[in-house]
Parts: C-alpha cells; structure tokens; sequence
C-alpha cells in the first residue's frame, strides 16, 4: 500500500498533532511522510494472525502506591519555569470565549 | 596532564593519595577548553569554579577519614535528556531551550550520592531523535576520531566528551541504538541495560516503553563501575525492576569464557549493506572470543529486517503521546500570538499550535506527525497495533536464539562514521543505522557496544553483544575478556 496524502491530508494531520505548517513545510513533510509510512508498510507482509501483541517490555502488573502523603514541589518550584504566572496560578490565554 | 580515559585508574590513584579531586577537575577543566571549540560535544558545562568546589569537598571528606561514594572525584557529563535542578534540561529543544528542572532523575541523584563531579550536560538530537547529533539547537557535536564526521547519535555529545578525554564517563540514553551506535562510532564501549534495570525517573521520555538509561567509557570495567552506580529499583518509576543488581565489578574481571556459548546473528552478518570492513572486524571478534574459551553457534533473528518499520511505527506513536505535554501552558516555549492567529484559531488553540510549531525541530515534527497518522482512527490496526504484533516475534526470535546460545554477537552499525551533513536530507537513510541495534529496544533486552577495531582509513567499529533480560554480568564478563585479549579500546584520537 502506498498512502496518498494530498496537502489537504498534511494540514489535517498537523492539527490533530496541534502543529501549525508553513506551505513550504507542508510540501516537504507531505513526500516524507509518504515514503515513511510505505516504508513502514512492508509489516503487512507479515501474517500476525492471533498474536498477541507486545505492549511493554516487562512482565509485571501495574503497581499501585500506598494512599500516603508525600512531600512534593512548592507552589513556587511549581511555578518556577511558566512561561507566564502570577502569584500562585499559571496564567494561560482565554479558553472560554469566542473561537474561530 | 592526568590522563582522564580510566575511571578505575583514577579511583586508584585518588585512594592511593597520588593525585586529589581537584587536580583531576581541573586536568577535566583544561581539556574541555583544548577540545571543545572543535568537538562541540557539550549543551551546558558547569561554572570551573563549582567544578573544582564540588572536588574539593570530596578531596576534604577523603581527609577527614569520612567514607566517600564509588565513583568520587570523578567527572561525569550527563545526556541533556536527564533532569537536573543546578543545570538546564533543554534536549537540544528551542521548546525547553530555558527550561530548569525543579527535581533531579534518579539517575542524576545516584551519581551525586556516589560522589562523581558533574561537569555539564552533553549535546544530543533533539528529544533524542535522530543518529548523528545533528539535529540540536546547540548545532552538530563533531567526531573527535574525525571532525568532519558525526559522533553518532543520539547520545553523540555523551561519546564525544568521553572519546575527547574531557571525563571518564557520561551517561546517554539508549531508545534504538542511541547509546550503542554513537559508542560504536567513538571506539567506546557503551550499554542499554534491561527495561527497567535503571530508572527513567527524570528522563525526558521520548518513546517510553523502549527508552533506557545507561553508562559510556572507554572500557568494560568503567562501564561496571558506572552501572553500578546508577542500577537498582527506583519507586518513583512504576517500570523500574524490583530485583537486587549483581556485583558488575567483579564480572567486568572475567577472562576465561570456558562454557560460554556465543551465538553468531547470521541474518545480520550477512544482510545487505553491512559495510565489508565492519564485517570483517566482527569476524575477527568472533575468533578473539574463541581464543577466550568461548563456543560458537549459529542463530537466527528471522524478523530482524522487520526491526526498523517496527520501530519507526511504535517509537514515534509514543512520541506523538509523550510530547504533546508541550502545550506551552506550564513551562516550555510558549510563542506570540498575532491578531490572525487569534482570528484564525482562538487562542488556546493558537497558541497550542504556534508554541508547538516554533519550539520543535524539523525531525521531532515529523514523528510526531508519524505518530499522529498510526494513531488516528482507521489506521490504528494497520499500523500500530500491527507493530506491537511484530514486536511480538521479534521478542520470540530472541527467546528462540537465547535457548541455543548464551549471548549474542553482531555488528552494531552497518557502516562506520558517516560524514556531517550527509543522511540529513534523507529519513530512511538515517532510520536504517539502526538495523542492529533496535531488536534489543524491542525485545527490552540488554546490550552493549564495545570497539572491535578501525577501518583502513582510521574510523572506528564497533561490536555488539546482546543478552537474556537482567544477564548484563554475561555482558560485562564477555566484554571484559574480549578487551582483556584486544587493544583496541586503548586507542586515542589525537583532539
């Protein structure tokens, strides 16, 4: 199979991995990314039929911690590399309120 | 000057009351500033000052009588994927270009305990993406064997701090090759320990079910020492491995391999494109390994050819996830907004997408947009879940050729050095340097790079062992008998 992704595809995907392209990065990514995923294609060779597939490296269950209190960072570690904050909160842009 | 390529030697040396923490600091401070306009292999270095305070402490405490870590006085640099809260953690990102970590990793806190100086963070592709340390904010770490080569990647920076005798040891992270490979171009011997042997606790994940941290030197026995130090079960990971770490010391002192059965990977001695001299040098290592006592058999990794789709499938699914905690909300880059962009998208979503687009690379985009596609409804099965399958047998092969053989032997590149500049343009190119060395990532397995020699014109070439989950001691014992019988990790490049 070898995907065909027009430019209308590229600008899609990028908002669903909530990146912004520019023209030229578009027409760039657009014939990678297609030579990417035909490569990676060649695993349908491959009859997986009833395997199981491997989603860890490990063989151990999930490991839950005891319900205590443990110290953790201050407001202030916290808070030390926001790109914006005041006092206690991180400020961020509206997110209520007129869209496109 | 104090030769700096011997973390055991300087460890004797300091106990012996030959040469003080501060001499070794500043013979570190005083290479770094001969090779580091050429080499270029650090992200941050620490002050000279602090360097030669924290050595002073420890040649104070030695003084005093008061007992002192396994690694003290030495200096360390440590990938720039590692949180540490005295230096910045940027993975080489304009995303987290002015980013400072609050909390140290484990790993980084191991190291303080056991008294290593850190001297800075070392250069890398961006998040870890990539083979040759190109891809950095910082610009290319160059190849102190030869400076119009790359390093390797993505640990490059780590190997050439190491293979240009600023320090001793460094510590990379390995998620396809990323320790091994640049190892391999370096002349160094490095290795990616089991899943879960050393906490990611602070590593900056990249592909979190793959990643692994794990030690870079110029021979086995430092390799031993430094993992040692930075091994063992860690409750703030919930995938580190609750199981005691063996004496790796006194493996890395093996030289008789009587008994050992050393299986031959002949699918990757003879795939396509493996470099004629590359091969040769592993042939050689083959025999060295007999003359230590050793037997060989041969065995087979049937889906090994499929390692890398594998890989390129799985790796960037968990990146696209990982990364898209860089919104620009909490700390990171977070862009400007214009009217338009506000006009156009609102300014949440503006600034999710503006902040994300300026504050990565090209090759991070990239995968994430790889990993976006495999995850999106309607290609789940035919990519994703169909590389877990995959991933799946190539476990089984392992599983398969460790019931023949104790160890593994292969190649760990297909080529030598490549030159700056020369697979940028060109992902596949760049994706298959790592035909060798992703089945171990996959499988979760450890395995170790360590120098089989040069070519005809001086580049370095490396060999990899691989074992059974938790066997790194098979590892250390083979390596260290292989370098017990060979000199070619003694080699130097003249800087």
């Amino acid at each position: 199979m070898s995907e065909r992704l027009t430019e209308e595809d590229v600008r899609k995907l990028a908002l669903l991995a909530r990146l912004d392209l520019s023209d030229a990065e578009v027409a760039k990514l657009g014939p990678q990314l297609e030579t990417i995923l035909g490569f990676v294609h060649q695993l349908s060779e491959l009859d997986t039929e009833g395997i199981e597939p491997m989603t860890t490296a490990l063989d151990v269950v999930n490991r839950w911690s005891s319900d205590e209190l443990h110290s953790g960072l201050s407001v202030e570690a916290a808070l030390s590399n926001a790109p914006r904050r005041d006092d206690a909160c991180f400020l961020v842009p509206p997110v209520l309120g007129p869209a496109r | 000057m104090i030769p700096l390529d011997s973390a055991s030697e300087l460890l004797k040396l300091q106990s012996q009351g030959e040469v003080s923490a501060v001499q070794i600091a500043t013979a570190a401070m005083e290479s770094i500033s001969h090779s580091e306009a050429a080499v270029r292999g650090f992200a941050y270095r620490v002050d000279p000052i602090e360097v030669l305070q924290q050595a002073e402490l420890i040649d104070q405490r030695r003084a005093s009588g008061q007992s002192l870590g396994v690694l003290a006085g030495i200096p360390v640099a440590v990938k720039d994927v590692l949180c540490t809260r005295d230096m910045p953690t940027t993975c080489a990102s304009r995303m987290l270009k002015d980013y400072w970590s609050p909390y140290d990793a484990t790993v980084v806190t191991r190291l303080r305990q056991a008294d290593a100086v850190l001297i800075g963070k070392t250069n890398l592709d961006e998040f870890a993406m990539g083979a040759s340390t190109e891809n950095s904010i910082f610009g290319a770490t160059r190849n102190p064997w030869d400076i119009s080569r790359t390093p390797g990647g993505s640990s490059g920076g780590a190997a050439a701090v190491v293979a240009a005798q600023n320090c001793p040891l460094s510590v990379g992270t390995d998620t396809g090759g990323s320790i091994r490979q640049p190892a391999a171009f370096c002349s160094l011997t490095g290795m990616k320990p089991t899943y879960g042997r050393v906490s990611r606790y602070g590593l900056v994940a990249f592909a979190s079910s793959l990643d692994q941290v794990g030690p870079m030197a110029w021979s086995m026995e430092d390799c031993a020492l430094l993992m040692h130090a930075i091994s063992g079960f860690d409750p703030s990971d919930s995938t580190s491995l609750d199981v005691p770490v063996p004496d790796y010391s006194a493996a890395a002192q093996g030289k008789d391999l009587r008994g050992m059965r050393v299986g031959v990977i002949r699918d990757a001695l003879e795939a396509d494109g493996l470099d004629a001299e590359v091969r040769m040098a592993v042939e050689q290592a083959m025999e060295v390994l007999v003359e230590c006592g050793a037997t060989l058999v041969d065995v087979h990794l049937p889906h090994s050819r499929y390692g890398v789709p594998t890989y390129y499938v799985i790796a960037p699914c968990e990146a696209s996830s990982n990364l898209s905690r860089y919104d620009g909300a909490h700390y990171g880059y977070r862009a400007a907004l214009s009217e338009a962009d506000i006009r156009e998208k609102g300014p949440l979503l503006a600034t999710y997408c503006k902040s994300r687009s300026e504050g990565f690379g090209e090759e991070v985009k990239r995968r994430i947009m790889i990993g976006t596609y495999a995850l999106s409804t309607g290609y789940y099965d035919a990519y994703y879940l169909k590389a877990l399958q995959v991933r799946q047998l190539i476990r089984r092969d392992y599983q398969s050729a460790f019931e023949q053989a104790d160890i593994l032997l292969g190649p760990v590149t297909p080529t030598p050095p490549f030159g700056i500049g020369e697979k940028i343009d060109d992902p596949i190119q760049m994706f298959l340097c790592d035909l060798f060395t992703v089945g171990a990532n996959l499988a979760g397995i450890p395995a170790a790079s360590l120098p089989a020699g040069f070519t005809k014109s001086g580049l370095p070439i490396g060999l990899q062992l691989q074992a059974p989950p938790l066997e790194e001691s098979r590892l250390f014992n083979a390596g260290a008998a292989f370098q017990s019988h060979t000199s070619h990790h003694q080699k130097r490049p003249q800087v």
